[in-house]
């Protein structure tokens, strides 16, 4: 009890509370940007990190059944037998990595949730883990939450945004445990071909790295078929392969994910998963068996129809006078807006309000970043030409003053 | 049919608006090869027509759409051919197929009214010579045509900015 006259004890700020790992996590920029995205009207986007198609009904339909079934329970930690039988024959056919779907495959609730398992089973504080960017927003953050630190490496343009071995090299350090991969890459498009990962491949053995790989883009590649690391001859016991159905199979909203490694690694990350998650949800896990059984048609005609778009946006970027490099893989072209003399996020912004469109500032997605802005193509032609119209306009104006 | 040409198809059947131009950018094949072969497909009549699919519906001035099933005695020499020719001359009659099962025409008839359709079976197709029966269904909405959904409830629900 306060008396009279004493002085109370200071109270302690909420934020004092927090676990400043946590609390320390930089707000996101793709949050700051949206806030503003939402607040604007007759905006067309080009903001959007998912494919324009709805699930195609077949898999959404099988997903009914089940519930209809009263398909609605707990599902085995790890996911349905089924399912992970289906992804070991998936990747066996389509990029040659073979994993035992009893103990080397685990079903998350969408790749994210792989990937944060991945870092909490890999890294212990202090760890460096290596990450080319610009990448993925969720990253570091959760690098950070593990108490390891991130330790970024700056990709290209004039490298087609390729994580080259030199660089890899220059930033090894002998706390360096974890090397991140993510390509096809969100936001740049960059892919990396067999050739590119062998140099990469070498360095890893010699520097005894692991690796988690987040190939949720692998099916969108144009012109070529996508390469697994964890193909690479030595290199599967190492890497953690991750993916999901979101992007292939138009399933965003369904959080469907996977990771794929050593038996000791994912024995560990189904440990955090099975007191955090429990499982993923089964009904969702009941569309993934049929995606993966009779989706593969389906697949094929979005990622044709991704690959016209891509066409159809380069080649406009590079009509307004943009620079453009030419993106191989996922949905997003990564244009250059540094000849403009606007940082990234002024000319997203300037963008925005005065030309009605909505992209995302390179700079969020890390190092190299800056001067560039991510376009989704995943919409329709009508309203990436219509997008195209008014950047034009808008570069225009800019460079008319 | 090449590749080539069924891309083009399946690029003007999205979007019969769809230019040259756009689609040699879209294929990333040069707009002269493009322009080559619709300009064939056109020549060929595997294109037949640019048309445009309307709802109706959303016209006050509604049009009355029937589907009638025709038995028909077929000619000798000319099989089902014959009748099918003078069945789909009419102006009525927007599309006729020769169908396998319990009736051998599918006539899709247009009309401004029911009453007006009614006439045109009574007195002009059930009366042609070879025409057994006719069994007609007036449509009653049209969910979905030509791949078209009407009434599209699957619209884009993405938030405008995501990772």
């Amino acid at each position: 009890m306060i008396r009279q006259n004493e002085t109370p004890t200071k109270v302690k700020s909420m934020q004092d509370y927090l676990n400043p790992r946590v609390r320390d996590i930089p707000p996101s920029g793709i949050r700051k940007f949206f806030d503003l995205a939402v607040a604007s009207k007759d905006v067309i986007s080009l903001g959007v990190g998912e494919p324009d198609f709805i699930t195609p009904w077949h898999v959404r339909e099988a997903s009914v059944y089940g519930l209809e079934q009263g398909k609605t329970t707990y599902t085995p930690n790890a996911g349905l037998p089924e399912l992970r039988e289906l992804i070991g024959e998936y990747l066996y056919n389509s990029f040659h990595v073979r994993y035992e779907p009893s103990n080397q495959i685990i079903i998350t609730v969408g790749g994210s949730e792989a990937i944060d398992l991945a870092l909490r089973a890999l890294v212990a504080p202090g760890d460096e883990v290596l990450l080319h960017e610009p990448t993925f927003v969720a990253y570091s953050p959760i690098i950070s939450i593990t108490g390891g630190r991130t330790v970024p490496i700056e990709t290209f343009a004039k490298d087609n945004f390729k994580l080259t071995p030199e660089s890899l090299k220059a930033h090894l350090t002998p706390k360096s445990k974890v090397l991140i991969l993510g390509f096809p890459n969100n936001p740049t498009g960059g892919v990396m071909t067999y050739e590119d990962w062998l140099p990469i491949a070498k360095i890893v053995e010699e520097h005894d790295l692991l690796v988690i790989t987040d190939e949720i883009y692998a099916e969108l590649t144009y012109g070529q078929k996508h390469t697994s690391f964890a193909s690479l001859p030595g290199m599967q016991d190492r890497t953690v392969l991750i993916s999901g159905f979101s992007k292939a199979f138009a399933m965003t909203g369904w959080r469907l994910g996977y990771a794929c490694g050593h038996p000791d690694i994912i024995a560990a990350m189904l440990k955090v998963h099975q007191y955090t998650i429990m499982c993923a949800s089964h009904m969702a896990q009941l569309a993934g068996i049929e995606a993966l059984k009779n989706g593969m048609e389906e697949k094929d005609r979005m990622v044709e129809s991704y690959n016209q778009r891509r066409r159809l946006v380069v080649k406009g970027f590079r009509d307004i006078g943009l620079e453009c490099h030419e993106p191989m893989g996922a949905f997003y072209a990564f244009p250059s807006i540094a000849s403009t003399g606007l940082s990234s996020e002024q000319f997203a912004q300037r963008l925005l309000v005065e030309g009605k469109v909505a992209a995302v500032p390179g700079n969020v997605f890390g190092l190299g970043g800056e001067g560039f802005i991510r376009c989704s193509y995943a919409t329709s032609v009508a309203q990436l030409t219509e997008a195209l119209e008014r950047i034009g306009k808008f570069v225009q104006k800019i460079r008319t003053f | 049919m090449n590749e080539l040409k069924l891309k083009i198809l399946e690029l003007l059947r999205e979007d019969a608006r769809y230019d040259a131009a756009l689609i040699s950018t879209m294929l990333g094949v040069p707009e002269a090869e493009i322009a080559a072969a619709i300009r064939e497909l056109e020549e060929d009549r595997t294109i037949v027509k640019y048309a445009t699919v309307i709802n109706w519906s959303k016209i006050d001035d509604e049009k009355v759409t029937a589907l009638i099933e025709v038995q028909i005695t077929p000619e000798r020499g000319r099989g089902f051919d014959a009748l099918a020719e003078r069945i789909y001359l009419f102006p009525e009659v927007k599309s006729v197929f020769l169908m396998s099962g319990a009736y051998d025409l599918l006539v899709e008839i247009e009309g401004k009214s029911l009453k007006e359709v009614a006439g045109f079976v009574s007195t002009k197709l059930s009366t042609l010579d070879s025409v057994i029966s006719t069994k007609t269904h007036f449509i009653l909405k049209k969910y979905k045509q030509d791949g078209i959904i009407f009434e599209e409830h699957e619209g884009d629900h993405r938030l405008p900015i995501s990772p």
